[in-house]
Formats: C-alpha cells, sequence, structure tokens
C-alpha cells in the first residue's frame, strides 16, 4: 500500500517535472526541473530495488552531467526571445506524435499483453539479497568486455570534448613539452672566447 | 608440299609488308625489286604445284595449316584446298600480277606514291592467293573481303582526285551490298551444315536441297537454292554483274595496272571462282542456275552495247570486261564450270594485255584518254599496235586465237543447255558477239587508224613506250594467242578439273559439245559452221564501215537514234536511279533516323529526358532538405513512431 | 509493490512528454539535448522494470551501460554546443541550416 502511494506520489512528481523540462521559458530552470526528475527517478528505481543504479543515477546525472549542463548555459550568453519564438508552431504535431505513441503502447499492454506476466507484481525480495554483489558478479564476468568499451567511451569522449573546446588564443605563453626534450646544447650554450684579464 | 603452299601465299605478303612500311628506307628500286621478288617467286611455285596437279597428278592437297578458334562444333581454320581448279587459277594470278608488277616499273614512274603502289599490289595478290587456296568458307571470305579492301585502296590511289574518291566509294558500298549477300548465304550454310569446311558442306548438298525455309508467303524455298542465289549476289557485287555492276567503270579512275590486275584479269573473276568451286551446290539447285544464266546473259550483252558509245580508252575496255564477265557467267550457270574457268583464263591474259596496252597508249598520249583525240597511233607505237590487235583478235574470238576457244565452247555449251532461260542466254550472248567485235574493232580503228585528231606539241612527245612496259605486253600477247589451243582439250573434255568441278549428268552441256570434238584444229574448223564467227566478222566489217570508211555515220546514227543513244549514254539510268532512289532514299531514310530517332527520342527522350526527369525530381526532393536540424529529428522521430505502429499493429 | 505495467506506462508517459520537448523546444540545442536525457531516462525504467519481472541482473546491466554512453554523449554534445556558440554566437537552431538543399 505504501508503495502504492509512494510510486504515484513520485510519478507525478516525475511527469510535472518532465513537463518543466519542456515548457521553461528559461534553461537554466529546465536544468533544474530535470534534475528533480533524475532525482525522482532514482526513487523510484529504489521502489523497484535497483539500488545501485540509483545511486548511480544520482552520482553521475545529477552530480556531473546535469552541473555540466548548467555550467554550459550559464556559461554561454543565450538570446532567450530568439528562441521562443514560435514556441508552439509545431505543438499541435508533438501532442499528435505523443498521443500516438503513448496511445500505442498502452494498446500493447491494455489489449495485447493481458495475459502476459506483464501484469504481474515482483516480489519483494529479502533484505539479505544484494543488487550490487549481484550486478557486479555480472558485469565483471560475463560482461567484462563491454565494460571495458564502456571505459574507452568514456576516456574517447573526454578527450573529444577536450580537443573540441580547447583554443588557443595568441600571445599565450605555452610549454611545448616536446621541444624541451629535443633541445640540445648549442641551442642554448654559446661558447665565447675571451682573454682572462686584459687590462 | 605445304610449305610450298605457305610461301607461295606469304612471299607476295612480306615483299608487301617490307614495301609498305620499308618503302622510305629501301627506296624506289628496292620496292619494286623486293615485290618483283615475292611474287616471282609465288609464281614460280605455282608452276610447280600446277606440273604436280596437271601432269603427275598430284593427290588433292586438303588441310588445315593453322587452327584459328574452336568453338563447340565449329572450326575455324586456315587451310589449303589445292586441286585442278585451285591450282590453275594460282598460276593466272600470279602470272599477270607479275606481267602488272613489271610493267608498273614503267607506268607509275613519276608517281610519288611508287612503293605505296608496289605494296598495294603485293597485298593484292597475298589476298587473292588466299582467296583461290582457302579449303574452308572463313578463309574464302577473308581473301574476298581483302581482294575488295586492297581494291579500294587503288582505286582511291591518287586520293586528291575527287572522282577516284567518289569511285573507290562507290565500289566499296556496291560489293557491300554483294557481301551482304555473301555473308548471309555462308551464314545459312553453316546453319544447315553446321561446318565452314567445303568438302563437309558438300557432301550434304543433297540434304540441304531437300530442307525448305519460308521466307514470306506460303512460299517454300530450298534451302539450298537460298543459299547459292546469296553467295552468287555476292558473285555478283564483286565480278560485277547486272546490276551491281556500276563500280566496275568508275573504277577505272585508279592506274591503269590496276585496272588490268584487278578490275579485269583477277579480282573480278574472284566471283566466277566462287561459283565454279560451288558447283557441287549449284547442281543440286536449277532454280539459283537458272538466275546465275539470266544475270549473266542480261550482262553479257546490255553491258556490251553500253561500249559503243563510250570514248574514254578504259571504259570501252572496262565495259568489254564486264559483258565477258556474263559470259562466264553464262557458262557457270549452264553447268560448263570448265568453260567458265577457261574462258576466265584466257580473258584473264588477252584482257591483262588490253589493259596495259591501253595504259600504254595513255602513256604515249600523256595521260589523255579520250579516243576521239587519238587515231593513226599505229605508226608511232608499233608494238602496242601490234599486241591490241592480238588481243582484239582474242577478244572478238577469231579462230585460232585463245578467246575463239573459250567463247565458241561456251555458246556451243549455252546452245546444248535446256534449262530456263537458256534460250534467252543463247541470244544474248550470240548477239554479244557481234557487239563485242564492234566495239573492240571501234577501239582498234578509232586509236591506231584513221586521221591523227591529236594536237602538234602531243605528237612531239608520241612514242613507243619503255621497254618495262613493252615486255609484259609481249609475254602476255604470247598466252592470248596460244593459250586456247594448248589447253582446251585437257581443261574442257579432258576432265583436268577432275573431281574439283562436280556436273551432274543430267546438265552436262559441255560433254554434248565434246561429243563433236576431235582436236583444236577440228573445233577451229567446226567454228565455220557456227553462226557466232560469222557474227564477229560482221561486227568488224561493220566497225570498219562506220569508223574508216565513212566516219560521218556514226554522228549520223547518233542524231537519227538520239534517245535509244540517250540512254545508252546513261548506262540505262543505273547510276541515276542509284543516286536519286536509292542514295536519296537512304539519305532522307537516315535523316529522319537521326532527327527522329537519334535526336528526338535517343537524344531528348532518353539521355536528356532522363536528366530533365532527375533534375526535376531532385527539385521536387531538395525542398525536404531544408538545412534545419529539427526537421530532420522530426522526420526521425515520426518515422520511429511509423515504424512503432507497424510493428505492433501487424497482428 | 506495484505492477510491472505501472512503471512502464510511467515510462511511456515520460517518452513522450519527452518527444513533445523535442518539439516545442527546436530551436533551443540544450533544451533538446535535455529531452534527448529524459527519453533515456525512460527507457531505463523499462529495462530496470522488466528486469524486475522477470528477475534477470542483465537488465540493469544494460542500464548501466546506456548511463555510460549518455554521459559520453552529453559531454560532446555540450563540448559541440561551445564550439558552436563561438563561432556562430548563438545556439539557434534556425542559424544552422548550411545542409540546406
Amino acid at each position: 500500500m505504501i508503495g502504492h502511494v509512494l510510486f504515484f506520489a513520485l510519478a507525478a512528481v516525475l511527469l510535472s517535472a518532465a513537463v518543466g523540462v519542456i515548457t521553461s521559458r528559461n534553461p537554466v530552470y529546465s536544468a533544474m526541473f530535470l534534475v528533480l526528475a533524475f532525482f525522482v527517478s532514482a526513487g523510484l528505481w529504489l521502489l523497484l530495488e535497483a539500488e545501485f543504479l540509483a545511486i548511480v543515477l544520482v552520482l553521475v546525472y545529477v552530480g556531473a552531467v546535469m552541473v555540466l549542463f548548467l555550467f554550459v548555459v550559464m556559461m554561454l550568453d543565450i538570446n532567450l526571445a530568439r528562441l521562443r519564438e514560435g514556441f508552439s508552431r509545431y505543438a499541435p504535431l508533438g501532442a499528435v506524435v505523443s498521443l500516438v505513441i503513448v496511445a500505442l503502447l498502452a494498446n500493447v499492454f491494455w489489449f495485447r499483453a493481458q495475459d502476459t506476466p506483464l501484469m504481474m507484481t515482483p516480489e519483494l525480495r529479502s533484505a539479505e539479497v544484494s543488487n550490487t554483489r549481484e550486478l557486479g558478479s555480472v558485469l565483471y564476468t560475463e560482461h567484462v568486455y563491454a565494460f571495458e568499451l564502456a571505459a574507452v567511451i568514456l576516456l574517447v569522449a573526454i578527450v573529444a570534448a577536450i580537443t573540441l573546446t580547447m583554443r588557443r588564443r595568441p600571445g599565450l605563453k605555452v610549454q611545448d613539452v616536446a621541444r624541451q626534450v629535443a633541445v640540445r646544447r648549442e641551442d642554448r650554450v654559446r661558447l665565447v672566447k675571451m682573454d682572462a684579464d686584459k687590462e | 608440299m605445304e610449305n610450298i603452299y605457305l610461301t607461295i601465299v606469304l612471299a607476295p605478303l612480306v615483299a608487301a609488308v617490307v614495301a609498305g612500311f620499308l618503302g622510305r628506307q629501301i627506296g624506289r628500286a628496292g620496292a619494286h625489286w623486293v615485290t618483283i621478288l615475292g611474287v616471282a617467286v609465288a609464281f614460280v611455285l605455282s608452276l610447280v604445284v600446277a606440273k604436280d596437279v596437271f601432269i603427275d597428278g598430284a593427290e588433292v592437297f586438303n588441310q588445315a595449316v593453322y587452327i584459328w578458334a574452336v568453338t563447340g562444333n565449329l572450326s575455324m581454320e586456315i587451310g589449303f584446298l589445292i586441286d585442278p581448279l585451285s591450282a590453275l587459277m594460282m598460276v593466272v594470278v600470279t602470272f599477270v600480277s607479275l606481267m602488272v608488277h613489271v610493267y608498273t616499273i614503267g607506268y607509275m614512274r613519276d608517281d610519288p606514291g611508287y612503293q605505296r603502289f608496289f605494296s598495294y599490289i603485293s597485298l593484292f595478290t597475298f589476298a587473292m592467293l588466299m582467296l583461290v587456296m582457302s579449303n574452308n568458307f572463313l578463309q574464302l571470305f577473308f581473301g574476298w573481303e581483302a581482294v575488295g579492301l586492297v581494291s579500294y585502296l587503288l582505286i582511291g590511289f591518287w586520293y586528291r582526285k575527287p572522282t577516284a574518291i567518289f569511285a573507290n566509294m562507290k565500289a566499296f558500298i556496291v560489293n557491300r551490298v554483294g557481301d551482304f549477300g555473301f555473308l548471309l548465304g555462308i551464314g545459312a550454310l553453316l546453319y544447315y551444315a553446321g561446318s565452314l569446311d567445303y568438302f563437309t558442306v558438300f557432301a550434304q548438298a543433297e540434304e540441304i536441297q531437300a530442307t525448305t525455309v519460308n521466307i514470306w508467303g506460303d512460299a517454300q524455298w530450298s534451302a539450298l537454292t537460298l543459299a547459292c542465289i546469296l553467295l552468287f549476289i555476292g558473285a555478283m557485287g564483286k565480278s560485277a554483274q547486272v546490276p551491281l555492276h556500276v563500280w566496275l567503270p568508275d573504277s577505272m579512275e585508279g592506274p591503269t595496272p590496276i585496272s588490268a590486275l584487278i578490275h579485269a584479269a583477277t579480282m573480278v573473276t574472284a566471283g566466277i571462282f566462287m561459283v565454279a568451286r560451288m558447283s557441287p551446290l549449284f547442281e543440286y539447285s536449277t532454280a539459283a542456275l537458272s538466275f546465275v544464266l539470266v544475270i549473266g546473259a542480261t550482262t553479257a550483252f546490255f553491258m556490251g552495247l553500253l561500249g559503243l558509245v563510250q570514248n574514254d580508252i578504259k571504259r570501252v575496255v572496262a565495259y568489254s570486261t564486264l559483258s565477258q564477265l556474263g559470259y562466264m557467267t553464262v557458262a557457270l550457270g549452264v553447268s560448263a564450270y570448265a568453260a567458265g574457268m577457261f574462258h576466265l583464263m584466257t580473258h584473264a591474259f588477252f584482257k591483262a594485255l588490253l589493259f596495259l596496252a591501253a595504259g600504254s597508249v595513255i602513256i604515249g598520249m600523256h595521260h589523255v584518254q579520250d579516243m576521239r583525240q587519238m587515231g593513226g597511233l599505229r605508226r608511232y607505237m608499233p608494238v602496242t599496235y601490234a599486241t591490241v590487235v592480238i588481243g582484239t583478235l582474242a577478244l572478238v574470238g577469231f579462230p585460232g586465237f585463245s578467246g575463239y576457244f573459250s567463247k565458241d565452247a561456251l555458246i556451243e555449251a549455252v546452245h546444248a543447255a535446256n534449262i530456263p532461260g537458256s534460250t534467252y542466254a543463247y541470244w544474248c550472248v550470240l548477239i554479244g558477239v557481234f557487239i563485242t567485235a564492234l566495239y573492240s574493232f571501234r577501239l582498234l580503228f578509232m586509236v591506231f587508224h584513221g586521221e591523227e585528231r591529236f594536237d602538234r606539241h602531243t605528237r612531239e612527245h608520241l612514242h613507243e613506250s619503255p621497254r618495262v612496259v613493252t615486255v609484259p605486253l609481249i609475254l602476255l600477247a604470247i598466252p592470248s594467242v596460244a593459250i586456247g589451243w594448248l589447253t582446251i582439250q585437257p581443261l574442257l573434255f579432258g576432265g583436268a578439273f577432275a573431281e574439283s568441278i562436280f556436273v551432274l549428268p543430267a546438265n552436262d552441256t559441255l560433254a554434248v559439245v565434246g561429243e563433236k570434238f576431235t582436236s583444236p584444229a577440228g573445233f577451229v574448223v567446226h567454228g565455220f559452221a557456227t553462226p557466232a564467227l560469222y557474227l564477229a566478222f560482221a561486227g568488224a566489217l561493220t566497225a570498219w564501215f562506220l569508223y574508216i570508211k565513212r566516219p560521218d555515220i556514226p554522228a549520223a546514227l547518233q542524231e537519227r537514234f538520239h534517245r535509244t543513244y540517250s540512254v545508252l549514254e546513261h548506262k540505262y539510268y543505273f547510276d541515276a536511279f542509284n543516286e536519286q532512289v536509292l542514295a536519296r532514299g537512304s539519305r532522307f531514310f537516315g535523316g529522319a533516323l537521326w532527327r527522329g530517332g537519334d535526336q528526338g527520342i535517343i537524344d531528348g527522350v532518353l539521355v536528356n529526358g532522363s536528366a530533365r526527369a532527375v533534375g526535376w525530381l531532385s527539385g521536387l526532393v531538395r525542398r525536404v532538405q531544408t538545412g534545419y536540424l529539427y526537421h530532420y529529428a522530426f522526420t526521425m522521430v515520426i518515422g520511429l513512431c511509423l515504424i512503432l505502429a507497424w510493428l505492433l499493429t501487424r497482428g | 509493490m506495484v505492477p510491472v505495467s505501472y512503471y512502464l506506462l510511467l515510462a511511456a508517459a515520460l517518452f513522450a512528454l519527452a518527444v513533445t520537448g523535442i518539439f516545442l523546444n527546436r530551436k533551443n540545442v540544450i533544451i533538446l539535448l535535455m529531452c534527448i536525457e529524459l527519453m533515456l531516462l525512460a527507457v531505463n525504467f523499462n529495462f530496470i522494470a522488466f528486469s524486475r519481472m522477470l528477475d534477470d541482473v542483465v537488465g540493469q546491466v544494460f542500464v548501466f551501460f546506456i548511463l555510460t554512453v549518455a554521459a559520453a554523449e552529453a559531454a560532446i554534445g555540450l563540448a559541440i554546443l561551445v564550439v558552436l556558440f563561438r563561432s556562430r554566437r548563438s545556439i539557434n537552431v534556425d542559424d544552422l541550416d548550411t545542409m540546406k538543399g
């Protein structure tokens, strides 16, 4: 019972936050609504007993990705008025498409999946079961290659993001390690022959 | 022996290549020495082969020397068939060619294209030998086309002369018509017999005869008749039979030596040779033989008439050639293949002689060819005169000369024949004798007798031709006189051709003639009992009367019968018909195809049209590419929805 | 516990809202990126719900990878955005029409 109450409360907040994301005038508010949506989602995932992912969602998304969003939004000087022009021009189309999607999916749930276990309610598991241990035991054995691949993807993303945004300003004093290493004596030292002392 | 045959063929080819490609290096003398050497080698070896075949009675050589390609059951080969027929042709071809080579040294002395000319005539000799020595249809066709090519090159030898270019185009195109039939004929035989080899095809002649084809309507044709007529259409082109004869008179635009070699003695007889070679096929088709007979008779008579009104010395000889080719064709039509070949051989000698003599006259007259500006030349050119007299006597069939034997035997054979059209043919060839005598003596009298009609300047330079010109004339005059006497017995009645010519007993007209034959002398005596001889005398007398005794009469006759004269003058309007109807018609047709088909449909609709369609479609589609990211995103999302809907609703 | 279908419906609604968001904020690249994050979140909901329903932890492994890729995507997307802004002084999608046909 309490599960139901929690679910509906969180779901209502999630959908409201989502509406907030897509309708806010200011991207900063959108970002904040998105943060809210992620928090609530994390809560819902806890209800589903996916504790590890819920924590990861909060840590990674709220802590890192959303901060990145906020940084960018605030860093760029955006002309909001222009971006809002014709805001609702395609709204009917969007509504139609959304309704179609909802209708299609609902159709699946209510009419075509009546006899399938879709409608079942999963049993609560005992407190001893550790979601993290469970996940880890699969992740590091069966899916270890995919896991490493994901690591590489992240690395590439870091490199790509830095490369894209790095900018060389003219006149900036920079250190060129390669040139420093390649330097030879003649470049730096000049031997001058001079008489020891000539009065 | 195989090496000898190969040498015969290849010696002229090597000479032609050397003279043609290294002409600059070896110089003029080098060019004529190498080519004469090549042809002389071929001639001597041909004599060896002829001795082998005729005197020692060697086995027929029929063997492939090189297999070019094999596809399925069809083998394409280069091979030689050496039997009496080809041996005879080899000797004739190489002998006349050798004479012409020597003669050319004098005739072309000042021509800048000296080496080129020698290269061409040697190449011609090669091609002609390939043609006559072939043992299969493929090589026959190769030789056939190669001689056509050289003929084309030589007619247009003076390529700066517009009339020469026109003439060689004409020769080439008219020959294409014939070759088309020839190729279809070969194709038909290949289709029905499944082989290109002569003997394989001959062996199936009767089966092919029994096969019928339906060309149009309900008429059933014998496949053999069809193939033979198609082959003969090829012969009509090459041997200048009506209506494909139009190119031969115009080919006189080429240098005289080749008029003698190609357009009188050898190449134009290729058609005759081919039909004789195909005698095992033609024998089984009376319809094809009748066709041959009628065409030949028409050519013999009507082309002879044209010779009466020509004034160009070479053209008179050219029409005479046409007429004589008609005679040969008539002989083929009545199954007297041996007589046709016999006449071919004698004609090769005396017609080459007449042409070379005409060339000698032309040299003496400084390239004036109009007989109206000649006359009385016998005092200035005695050797030429004497040889022309011999040639003329041979041509008109004076008893004892070579032409007498061949022509008289031929006429007798026609008389004995009874296939459809033989009566018409008999009258044509008989009256043709009169016509032949008339134009031959007309030429003789107009050129060498009567008053001198040339100017003083010409007279000062008028002299007998150099020895390189007169020696070939003399050498050709000898067989023109004697060859008939010597060879009539073995060739016509002695079975020298043996197996190479096949005649059904029912068609064997020569056998009828042969019953009365005792000896050459007897044949001469017998000649006095036939109308042909008296007609020839009558022709000669008429010519004498008209052009020596009363030179004013021809002009009066011309006035009187100007309508007939005009028809003859315009050569029965064949050229006009070809130009106005065929050429213009095909130009119009081509123009219509070009404008309508090519420019309209292919260019307009297919090429530019498809480009335009693509452009129009692209113009339409490019509107879709707005460049706005969100349009693409929308498209993706909507597409996704559609795919989802399809996946969920398909059942 | 709540039936699995509730979660699925919630995810569907979330997804639909995100799609609508793309249509509404078609000009603002930042919000477009946020909408994509929302969509991914909706997908993750489904994965986790099915994972629970089938009692198979692999579904959660998948979510883990999706989070990884989404983070990378967001980082690069924002980097591109910054570069774009530097060169165009705008992040208005209307200004990005070089691909116009």
